[in-house]
């Protein structure tokens, strides 16, 4: 059984798929993308794209403050428009996020991991005209992890330590071993621009599928088709407009009044009532986006392992979701991976609500009163409902949590990251190495839960540079098994990405990589008249 | 001879006596100017209070120290607050806004589309508003505690006691979602024809009158009730005037200086205060802008919107004292 048939059996399972769904989704798992994209929605499979039309989608997650330059897209609009008109070297398979090629057509490592070549495709053009070469490729790469970069994609690049055009290759040199390079390439800030947009960063032009006709930040984005784009089977629409719409009651007005064809980030709540109209489909996906609640493992009380036990077994991860999520996710297990992940580590033990062993937990802690949990609105979605839940569930252990509600503004500065417990969200990575490296590496920059293990360091260093899958799986599983049992992370659940769309809307790609079909969705549909 | 020397021995204070509206004009605009600049000091203080600086704001969770550094050091934000204030205050002298550490985009013209749009939104919201209002004061002052004064009475308290965003998702309802005659969202952009424009605010335009009608309304039916009960009125009535040229020929123009406050008031409202209108109809305004700014803590961004915020404020109240003054000659002479 391979990652994504065991994906596509969970969902089964979880009642999101019928059987000729699943069988039309598991038989597309290995064909190519285009195939993939075209028979994924059951409803499409026997259609073919079609072509033209203008497609606007409402957006939640734009500002006056967005800016085109790839390396500072973080909003969920520019991280969409960035996917609409800019290439990255690597894709990501939409099902199993295996990497495929994209702008490199293939690339092989040397038999340690450092030294990766990338064999960049010929006879693409950027929008302006100009031929892509492996120059800008360099450039590109460079300028997003050279000792000036200010780029969103700068960490996952540190380990680089020389890029290079080799008689018409990329030659990229790391330090230190690392297997899923070609996955690190997908991210969406390392779109290639001519030159690497050393010249002019905002100048929005790449060799995706449309073109940047106009811009005004947090208001509206237009595009149109790009005639002499390098790939078929993508870009049906002849334009696509992108509106920023922060209030989610604009977006479902918006939506269900046909004047957009797609919205994203939908309120669980309002699914109910927004599936009642007949024009509205909804479209969820499977994510590795998770809420958690954060313990310091350095500092008391949470210094304790067994008062950390106590509380992983004092939430009622099944009830969270189905009241924070409206059903629209999956309970997590105290590790920030799940099966969207490529070698996801099977069959560990689910961790339940036990009121018995918080309880016996809490009394071999040692520990007396209350213990503090500071929340916010903007740590999650539903938090603030989501921390009195545990409280109430802990209570029947005899557990007594204290809530404070932190503003919002301010709430990743001074509490995240600062106060020994809190709420907060993590989106989902590439890899889990990178997921790894970022939060749970004893040196990592937003190691927000101080979890610092040297086994656990030294297994992440070495499953990096293991090309070997088995035994790289087997690395992942014991480091999941010493987050789950030995760090500060109380993970009750992984939302998925739930967004709505017109019923005209075709051919939408459920893509695990992340939200809005991993911002493709623009160059992925087509408008059914 | 004797007004040349006073002239001569005294000239401010006989030149604030000839031309009283022209000193007060010039004083205020002093004033203005000094506190502009206390506004300018108040909002830098202010959001440097704020937790975390631009760079770590704006990157979140894809920051690292290094990355958070080059943006610091790119923007000079390593050098010492009041050094960094005195060189935002050198360009805005010189009428330089600076860019927007976000965007990188000029400061001056991203204002100047934005405070173009919610002027278009707030002086079409007044120009239905404003007369509707006065009118509607003066009818109910003519109708007073009868069937059309407590109709309208009802209604306007009605629509100011719905909070601002409820109002427009009801409009949104009925008019977009379920009738489907009416524009939304109501996002304009650079390149709209005027007409398309007018008809894309309609929903907007319509949540805005609703909302600051009920004020204005009031006042006007308070200031003109007040007056009625005056003995000149009284004349009025008795000199065989009908009721309605009673209110608009004598009434109305002495109770002018509370309703020119209240709708000078009104007006600023319209421009800066209503960011959620703005969101709830995904229209492009000033509010919007910057909220947006602050969440992230783009300085430059911040200051203009402010400035501009408190501009609209002062100048709004400078002409309603002004026009109150124009109205009634004898406040030409305070006592």
């Amino acid at each position: 059984m391979n990652d994504f048939t065991r994906y596509l059996a969970g969902r089964v399972t979880a009642g999101g798929m019928n059987r000729r769904e699943f069988i039309g989704r598991a038989m597309a798992a290995g064909l190519t993308l285009t195939a993939a994209g075209n028979l994924f929605a059951t409803s499409a499979a026997a259609q073919t794209p079609k072509k033209g039309g203008n497609l606007k989608l409402g957006l939640e997650g734009g500002a006056a403050t967005d800016s085109i330059d790839p390396a500072k897209a973080t909003s969920q609009v520019m991280f969409t428009a960035v996917r609409t008109w800019g290439d990255t070297l690597v894709e990501a398979h939409p099902e199993t996020r295996a990497p495929i090629p994209s702008l490199a057509e293939s690339w092989s490592p040397s038999p340690d991991a450092k030294t990766w070549t990338f064999k960049i495709r010929k006879g693409v053009t950027f929008h302006d005209g100009k031929e892509m070469t492996v120059d800008d490729v360099v450039a590109t790469l460079n300028r997003h992890s050279d000792a000036k970069t200010e780029s969103g994609a700068a960490g996952m690049l540190k380990s680089i330590s020389s890029i290079e055009n080799k008689g018409g290759d990329l030659v990229v040199t790391l330090e230190a071993g690392n297997a899923d390079l070609p996955a690190i390439f997908t991210d969406y800030h390392l779109v290639i621009q001519p030159n690497g947009g050393v010249d002019n960063p905002t100048a929005g032009i790449g060799t995706g599928a449309y073109k940047v006709k106009s811009f005004e930040p947090g208001v509206r984005m237009t595009f149109e088709k790009n005639a002499s784009d390098w790939r078929s089977d993508r870009g049906f629409v002849e334009t696509v407009e992108i509106i920023t719409m922060n209030d989610a009651t604009a977006r479902i007005a918006a939506l269900s009044s046909g004047q957009v064809q797609f919205i994203n980030r939908v309120d669980p709540k309002t699914v109910p009532l927004l599936t009642r109209a007949p024009t509205v489909q909804l479209l969820t996906t499977s994510g590795g986006g998770h809420y958690v609640f954060i313990m310091h493992c350095d500092k008391a009380p949470f210094d304790n392992k067994d008062l950390r036990m106590a509380l992983k077994y004092a939430i009622d991860r099944e009830e969270m979701v189905k009241r924070i999520l409206g059903g629209y996710g999956k309970v997590g297990n105290d590790f920030p991976i799940n099966d969207t992940y490529a070698l996801f580590p099977e069959g560990i033990e689910q961790r339940a609500y036990d009121p018995d062993k918080a309880k016996f937990h809490y009394q071999k802690s040692g520990h007396s009163g209350s213990v503090l949990l500071r929340t916010s609105e903007v740590a999650f979605p539903g938090a603030v409902d989501a921390s009195v839940l545990f409280q109430q569930s802990a209570k029947k252990a005899g557990i007594d949590i204290e809530i404070k509600r932190e503003p919002g503004d301010g709430y990743w500065s001074n509490v995240w990251n600062v106060q020994p417990f809190s709420a907060s969200y993590w989106g989902s990575r590439a890899t889990q190495d990178q997921f790894y490296s970022g939060a749970y590496l004893s040196t990592a920059d937003w190691n927000d839960t101080r979890f610092k293990n040297e086994t656990f360091d030294k297994l992440l260093i070495s499953a990096r540079g293991e090309l070997d899958e088995a035994k790289r799986r087997e690395m992942y599983r014991e480091m999941a098994m010493l987050v789950r049992d030995e760090g500060g992370t109380i993970l009750p659940m992984f939302n998925d990405f739930v967004n709505a769309g017109s019923k005209k809307l075709m051919g939408y790609v459920n893509d695990i990589g992340n939200d809005m079909s991993n911002g493709y969705v623009a160059t992925r549909v087509w408008l059914d008249s | 001879m004797s007004n040349s020397a006073e002239a001569g021995g005294t000239p401010a204070r006989s030149l604030r006596e000839r031309f009283p509206l022209l000193a007060l004009i010039f004083e205020r605009f002093l004033l203005s100017l000094l506190l502009l600049f206390a506004v300018s000091v108040l909002i830098f203080a202010g959001v440097e209070a704020l937790p975390g600086d631009f760079a770590s704001t704006y990157l979140g969770q894809s920051a690292t120290p290094e990355t958070i550094a080059n943006i610091r050091a790119e923007l000079g934000l390593d050098r010492p607050v009041i050094t960094r204030y005195f060189d935002w205050l050198g360009g805005v002298v010189q009428g330089d806004f600076g860019t927007s550490w976000a965007s990188r985009n000029s400061v001056s013209e991203q204002v100047g589309n934005r405070l173009g749009n919610s002027l278009f939104l707030a002086g079409f919201a007044a120009i239905i508003a404003v007369p509707l209002a006065i009118c509607l004061g003066m009818l109910s002052v003519h109708f007073r505690d009868r069937m059309p004064d407590k109709i309208i009475n009802v209604i306007s308290l009605a629509a100011i006691s719905l909070p601002e965003f409820f109002i427009g998702y009801l409009l949104i309802l009925y008019f977009a979602v379920n009738f489907g005659i009416a524009t939304f969202p109501a996002t304009v952009y650079q390149g709209m024809g005027f007409f398309e424009r007018i008809q894309t605010i309609a929903l907007p335009t319509a949540t805005l009158v609703l909302v600051v009608l009920a004020h204005m309304m009031r006042m006007t039916r308070a200031a003109i009730l007040s007056v009625m009960s005056s003995a000149y009125m009284e004349t009025a009535e008795l000199k065989g005037l009908s009721s309605w040229r009673a209110i608009v020929k004598h009434a109305a123009p002495n109770a002018l200086a509370p309703i020119i406050n209240v709708v000078a008031l009104n007006l600023a409202y319209l421009v800066v205060g209503v960011v959620v209108v703005e969101v709830v109809f995904v229209y492009p305004g000033m509010g919007q802008y910057m909220v947006d700014a602050v969440t992230v803590r783009d300085m430059p961004v911040v200051q203009a919107c402010g400035l501009i915020f408190a501009a609209v404020y002062i100048l709004l109240n400078m002409l309603a004292d002004i026009l109150a003054i124009v109205a009634n000659p004898r406040l030409r002479h305070p006592r």
